[in-house]
């Protein structure tokens, strides 16, 4: 153990750690000293100062509100704007028994029960210290009538306010969105952004739709005034001044007139419409029917309405366009094609014999046509125009799962778009490896056949669909969808082109991708399944129907629609171009449960189409017997 | 009743009574003001009555683990920071602009959270191994020890606790016998290097915010509106204070973070001078029982372990009571065992843990 004089003399480093233990005491209650003095020095010395700062003339750094961008459509039509509506406020420290004040009120002006509801939850959401609405959008009698009576309510207040209005209510619900109080999750949520500063004295933040992915945008910089106040708080002087900035205008692509347009060609059918301008991306027209009436959200939704809303049968809280997500039935077709044809495993001449069936070889299950019996002899012209199902379960086959899904995913299904509103959907298109993984199921042969007429795990969004068309359309170029077109200074009219948004473009032989539209053409003229929504048009126009099942039929059983339920019915689809040679709008249409896309979906999208190349104000489809299933 | 009292004299056997009752009237103290910075808030009260259950369920748990056994973790403890710190720079989620959490699957974790008890232990325990005379080798290692996770945090960049950990290590060089001239001599490096530190290492808000320091009024709406108001505050709350939740400042929303970083503010202003004195003489209270322990601890591993935990915590309430009453800088420290939140609680009493182990259990390794 000897080490001789480099051995660990412990009890002289006992003692030396016991100084220095003595000598950090010695510190602490120097620097709790220092601390003390500290205080003593704002409590006692400066106190008066500080208490005089406090009390009697309070510094108040008041925030200065900016007022909120507006929205306006492409032709300076406004879809959101600012009001200026009076309010009736309650700071609840102020008021002794609340419950009887409220009582009292309402014999003043009306209260309903659920208003007191609203206030209610404010109040849990807030302290009692915060002026909190009771009352919103007052009418002019209403305010003179408590003028008169406001010596016997201490703590309220009428306020005048900027409250956001959309006058088009549930028309553009789902693309502007709303704005809604701000909550604790929001705080936290711009706190975690540093944005906290920013948002002192807002009481609103955008929720869903343009009204939230714009939200930097339309909010502005909040000013401030630090200012003098007395006990009561009464301002006694202002020492400074900073202006707050607005938020800035946006300009969207979306055309009002379009949008109502289409919106009722749907007449009294559920679904959704998105139209596009196909040579940038801008959407000109975004139906999602039914909508609901946005202002019910700005100042906090009623227990009723949000019941109402929340549990309708028609979900119009439902994102369709953006978030519905639907087999693509027969409009994947001209995907299928277009693989076929790059892909060297068809060529346009190449014609196959159509029983009405396609059986795998080995196997007794019969992939049935639509139409029973067959179309005969189907080349890749017709199997378009009458768009035959034998012919892409064959194709199917021979192009095989993963090349399919290698080719189709470049026209963007099953992956998002990167539309500029919140909440899209990426669809799905299965590839084995998905299906193992979702299902820890391998994928078997006949899984592949029902992908190819878009149907099986298959589904996509209407915006998704309206993407892929474009791309066919375009030569192959893709263009991200948005709304927004311009953003501008809101005083002086400054404005900001949004940036180029060409995604990229697909190398496609222009030879194919002529003969496939030539034969989404012949879809439209006599002959082809949307013939009738096509005849005596004045612009030649493109597209595809699609029909896409709800329910499955089972083998040996035959679609009739007048057996089943109406909720159970197909929903029918039809993608759309025009004018064929050169499109300037890109169409898809949805209708829900509405049958074969041939007999509703492709007359909405004339009447869409009518209106935006002649002008010619829709006729409202009447919920319409529905006719067997052809496509 | 005789069961009963085995039982509770098992369950009991390794607390520190005086400590525990310290501990007890601290965050008594955080729930009362806590009621009261928050509006008259259960939720929040009870939301940190739940974050106390858990972190003094930890402290019991560490509390039951012998001396021996915390030695034998100090390397295990300080290799898994390390790496947790290491994932974090290469895998780590970016929010605030800094690099701090790690994912794990399960949940998302802050390893410079474990550090702050790791780095002592480890520096501690490489002391503790060293059979000869310590020479200024030993503590450069000790050093290099302490700089690797302190470089690590820093770059994160959270300067705030790379400082602290940085001082709790100081304290384990100081009280493990660091020379004098040694420690002059980092000062006045320390001292020297900071111009160049402030041009090139700092980011904009942090040399913002002792810029703010200096003068509050620069920014009256952003960074400096926590000092002028925390100011204002503890000053108008005079000598006897305004009384519980009557705090103009804290209940009319004008102090910022009133329930954690800033809590004190809304303390000093409702029970004045007279509370913060009672507050401090409590706080030096525990801090004394801690030095009573680290005095009284068996071997140079439990002196040192104990003597930074003790100052640590010191440390924390100066900085935190500093800064809120406008001596120091805004940095993000919580006043221990008051402020909301349930992080720095547990890293807090799992330090108390450690001590409480010190002291209650058998020392059978007397040197």
């Amino acid at each position: 153990m000897n080490h001789g004089i480099e051995l660990r003399n412990h009890l002289r480093e006992l003692r030396h750690f016991h100084i220095r233990l003595t000598i950090s005491a010695g510190f602490v209650v120097l620097l709790f000293c220092l601390l003390l003095a500290r205080f003593f020095y704002l409590q006692v010395l400066r106190g008066e100062h500080y208490t005089t700062l406090a009390e009697a003339n309070r510094i108040s750094i008041v925030p200065l509100v900016p007022n909120r961008g507006l929205i306006f459509d492409r032709n300076g039509e406004i879809l959101a704007e600012n009001h200026t509506t009076y309010a009736l406020e309650i700071v609840p420290d102020k008021v002794t028994n609340l419950e009887v004040a409220i009582d009292e009120l309402a014999t003043v002006i009306e209260i309903t029960a659920e208003d007191r509801q609203r206030f209610n939850k404010l109040r849990r959401e807030n302290t009692r210290f915060q002026s909190l609405p009771i009352r919103t959008r007052l009418s002019d009698v209403e305010v003179a009538s408590f003028a008169a009576n406001h010596y016997r309510f201490p703590g309220m207040e009428i306020k005048a306010r900027l409250l956001r209005h959309y006058p088009h209510a549930e028309l553009l619900s789902h693309v502007i969105g709303y704005i809604g109080r701000i909550s604790d999750k929001d705080l936290e949520q711009l706190e975690n952004n540093n944005e906290l500063e920013n948002y002192r004295g807002s009481l609103h933040i955008g929720r869903t739709g343009i009204e939230q992915s714009y939200e930097r945008e339309l909010h502005g910089v909040t000013g401030f005034e630090e200012a003098e106040t007395d006990v009561a708080g009464r301002h006694v002087r202002t020492l400074s001044h900073t202006p707050p900035v607005a938020g800035n205008d946006l300009v969207l692509s979306l055309d009002l007139k379009l949008q109502q347009a289409a919106e009722s060609a749907f007449g009294d059918y559920r679904g959704a419409l998105v139209a596009m301008d196909p040579t940038n991306g801008e959407i000109l027209a975004f139906v999602s029917k039914p909508g609901f009436d946005p202002n019910l959200f700005v100042d906090g939704i009623d227990h009723l309405n949000w019941r109402l809303l929340n549990e309708s049968i028609d979900k119009p809280l439902n994102n369709r366009a953006l978030r519905g997500v639907y087999p693509p039935g027969s409009t994947f077709k001209p995907f299928m094609a277009l693989a076929g044809l790059e892909l060297g495993k068809r060529t346009f001449q190449y014609a196959i014999n159509d029983p009405g069936y396609f059986s795998l070889p080995g196997s007794q299950h019969r992939f049935r046509d639509w139409k029973p019996g067959g179309h005969g002899k189907v080349d890749l012209h017709k199997s378009l125009v009458i768009s035959c199902d034998t012919y892409y379960y064959m194709l199917a086959n021979d192009l095989g799962i993963t090349n399919m899904f290698n080719f189709i995913s470049q026209f963007g299904f099953g992956r998002k778009t990167g539309i500029d509103i919140p909440g899209e959907v990426a669809g799905l298109l299965p590839s084995p490896e998905w299906k193992m993984k979702r299902f820890k199921q391998s994928w078997f042969p006949g899984d592949t056949i029902s992908v190819g007429i878009g149907q099986g795990y298959n589904l996509a969004t209407p915006l998704q669909l309206t993407f892929a068309t474009m791309i066919l359309a375009n030569n192959g170029t893709a263009y991200r969808p948005h709304f927004v077109k311009q953003i501008q200074n809101s005083i002086t009219g400054r404005s900001f082109e949004k940036k180029n948004n060409q995604m990229y473009t697909l190398d496609l032989k222009k030879e194919n991708l002529m003969r496939v539209n030539n034969a989404l053409a012949g879809v439209t003229r006599p002959g082809g399944t949307a013939a009738r929504a096509g005849a005596n048009a004045a612009y030649t126009f493109a597209g595809k129907t699609g029909t896409s099942q709800v329910i499955n039929i089972k083998q040996g059983e035959r679609y009739v629609a007048s057996k089943i339920q109406e909720r159970h019915r197909d929903h029918a689809l039809f993608t759309a171009y025009a004018p064929a040679e050169d499109p300037k709008i890109i169409m898809t249409v949805l209708v829900e449960n509405g049958g074969s896309g041939g007999s509703t979906a492709a007359p909405i999208a004339r009447q869409v189409l009518d209106y935006f190349f002649l002008g010619k104000t829709p006729e409202p489809l009447l919920t319409a017997n529905i006719n067997n299933r052809p496509h | 009743m005789i069961e009963f009292k085995q039982l509770w004299h098992y369950f009991t056997r390794y607390i520190d009574n005086f400590l525990l009752g310290g501990i007890f009237l601290l965050m008594l103290i955080g729930l009362v003001v806590l009621y009261s910075a928050s509006g008259g808030s259960l939720s929040r009260v009870s939301g940190q009555i739940l974050n106390m259950i858990a972190a003094l369920a930890v402290m019991w748990l560490v509390t039951n683990v012998p001396l021996q056994q915390i030695m034998r973790l100090a390397l295990p403890l300080y290799i898994a920071g390390i790496t947790l710190l290491i994932g974090v720079a290469l895998f780590g989620e970016i929010q605030n602009g800094a690099r701090r959490w790690l994912n794990i699957g399960i949940t998302r974790i802050q390893p410079s959270e474990l550090l702050k008890i790791a780095v002592p232990l480890m520096m501690a325990w490489y002391f503790d191994k060293s059979e000869i005379t310590l020479r200024l080798r030993d503590y450069a290692g000790a050093t290099l020890i302490l700089l690797l996770p302190v470089i690590l945090i820093a770059r994160q960049p959270d300067l705030g606790t790379a400082l602290l950990i940085s001082t709790s290590g100081f304290y384990v060089l100081y009280f493990a016998g660091l020379s004098w001239r040694v420690m002059a001599g980092l000062l006045v490096t320390a001292g020297s290097v900071l111009p160049l530190f402030w041009s090139f290492a700092m980011h904009d808000y942090q040399r913002k915010r002792v810029l703010t320091m200096f003068d509050p009024s620069q920014d009256p709406l952003g960074a400096g509106y926590h000092t002028i108001q925390s100011s204002i505050a503890i000053g108008s709350g005079g000598i006897a204070g305004k009384g519980w939740q009557k705090g103009t400042q804290s209940q009319l929303d004008f102090l910022p973070e009133q329930s954690t970083d800033f809590i004190f503010a809304v303390f000093s202003e409702e029970f004045g001078l007279i509370g913060n004195g009672l507050l401090l003489l409590l706080y030096l209270a525990v801090i004394g029982r801690c030095m009573i322990i680290t005095a009284n601890a068996p071997t140079q591993f439990t002196r040192l372990v104990a003597g930074s935990i003790t100052l640590t915590f010191f440390t924390y309430v100066f900085v935190n009571m500093g800064m809120v009453s406008g001596i120091l800088p805004v940095v993000g420290v919580p006043l221990p065992l008051i402020s909301y939140g349930g992080t720095s609680l547990v890293t807090m009493l799992l330090g108390f843990g450690i001590l409480m182990s010190i002291q209650t259990h058998p020392k059978l390794v007397k040197t």
